[in-house]
């Protein structure tokens, strides 16, 4: 009797333990504490191009994380990318003429999509979309534009 | 040549006739699970002897590999001035990869060749077919019981090792190089999802503990019921199963991160 009963302790400390792992796997580790299962509401940005922009990608104001982008997709008449972003409920009061840039953190880190305020006094709504925007900069484009502007200083 | 055929289509057909009765042998398990839910007690007990027993051989081999990626990891990030991020490539590649595959293995090894001994013990001393003289199914009774335990504690065990592993890098890694302590962690959790990385780790995990129990049982059952032919079975299982694991694992991680 004594020893079903510390077997049955051990198997009980040893499940809980291994629930416990993946407890902490999940809150501790991934990002399910932090943006998964909040509210948020959808914005969509046209972009003439969105560089190495992806899903997940973050999508802050100010430098704080306020969402992240949930779809990027090819826009066959306007032939721009359109990128749908998922912004947390708590920051629900970003102005309707709010441009979007995609910056790149750091010289060779991820883009990420960067939000300023405007100064109107309506808000961006669910499903609204925002006008003025500012595409990803693409750096071999400006190496190549810089070279040729250098090259072309230097003939004249 | 002829000889060399015949041998070929001998073997084929052995393989086969093998992979027949282990399918078999799968249903027949499964169907005993009924009554592993009415005799609950044969499950605890073998959740200890098959998790328990395995519990500090994860967890010590779990610590030190953290340890190892802490310390290797830094070396190679510290070039690129990117230690920061040491938290990201230990907790992924212990949550996708290394957490499941090497407890699995170890469990191959501790546990899974246990089981394969015992059954094929039973077989030799005739303890299976006294069970059945006595009407008491052996499938139901020694089989089911402990194919459930390996497939329930393979995932808590490579849960526990990831967790393990990550604290050991964190040791190494804040404790030791001086990488700092939040963005350790911060990194870590912006980098790491939830459905993706830890949901399909422990995918991966019941998938090795479903094959791993299986490979360990049927080898046993299977076994010739000599010493030699157990001590041949036990080998089989570790080897099978190491293959089986690391091949899965291959499959597996294309299906889950082939898109990433």
């Amino acid at each position: 009797m004594q020893h079903t009963r510390t077997q049955d302790t051990l198997v009980g400390l040893f499940v809980a333990a291994g629930i416990a792992g993946l407890f902490f796997l999940s809150l501790q580790v991934s990002n399910l504490s932090s943006f998964s299962q909040r509210d948020s509401y959808t914005i969509t940005a046209h972009f003439e191009n969105s560089g190495g922009l992806k899903v997940k990608s973050p999508v802050s104001a100010a430098g704080v994380k306020i969402g992240q982008v949930s779809d990027i997709h090819f826009d066959t008449k306007s032939y721009e990318s359109v990128v749908t972003m998922n912004i947390d409920a708590e920051y629900n009061t970003l102005p309707d003429d709010t441009t979007a840039s995609i910056f790149t953190a750091g010289l060779l880190g991820e883009q990420y999509v960067n939000l300023e305020p405007g100064g109107s006094d309506t808000f961006l709504k669910n499903n609204s979309k925002i006008d003025i925007t500012q595409p990803a900069i693409i750096l071999e484009k400006a190496i190549g534009q810089f070279l040729f502007k250098a090259a072309e200083e230097k003939s004249e | 040549m002829i000889d060399n055929l015949q041998n070929l289509g001998a073997q084929t057909r052995a393989s086969f006739n093998k992979l027949g009765r282990g399918t078999f042998f799968l249903l027949q398990t499964l169907s005993g699970t009924l009554s592993v839910l009415l005799r609950p007690r044969l499950l605890v007990n073998q959740l200890y002897s098959v998790g328990v027993l395995s519990f500090l051989i994860i967890t010590i081999s779990g610590l030190f590999v953290g340890m190892v990626l802490g310390l290797q990891g830094y070396y190679t990030l510290s070039r690129f001035g990117a230690e920061e991020t040491l938290g990201v490539m230990v907790a992924a590649s212990l949550v996708r990869e290394l957490g499941p595959v090497v407890s699995a293995l170890l469990f191959a090894g501790r546990a899974g060749s246990a089981l394969t001994a015992e059954i094929g013990l039973m077989k030799a001393t005739e303890q299976l077919s006294g069970m059945e003289m006595m009407a008491v199914d052996p499938m139901k009774r020694i089989i089911a019981p402990r194919f459930w335990a390996g497939c329930i504690s393979m995932p808590l065990l490579a849960a526990l090792f990831s967790a393990v592993g990550i604290i050991g890098g964190q040791l190494v890694g804040s404790g030791l190089l001086g990488v700092d302590e939040g963005a350790y962690w911060s990194q870590m959790q912006a980098k790491l999802d939830f459905q993706d990385d830890i949901v399909n780790g422990i995918l991966k995990s019941i998938v090795f503990g479903f094959i791993t129990s299986w490979i360990a049982l049927f080898e046993g059952y299977d076994a010739i019921p000599t010493s030699e032919g157990v001590s041949r079975a036990t080998t089989r299982t570790v080897v099978n199963s190491a293959f089986s694991i690391l091949g899965l694992d291959f499959i597996l991680t294309a299906l889950m991160f082939g898109d990433h």
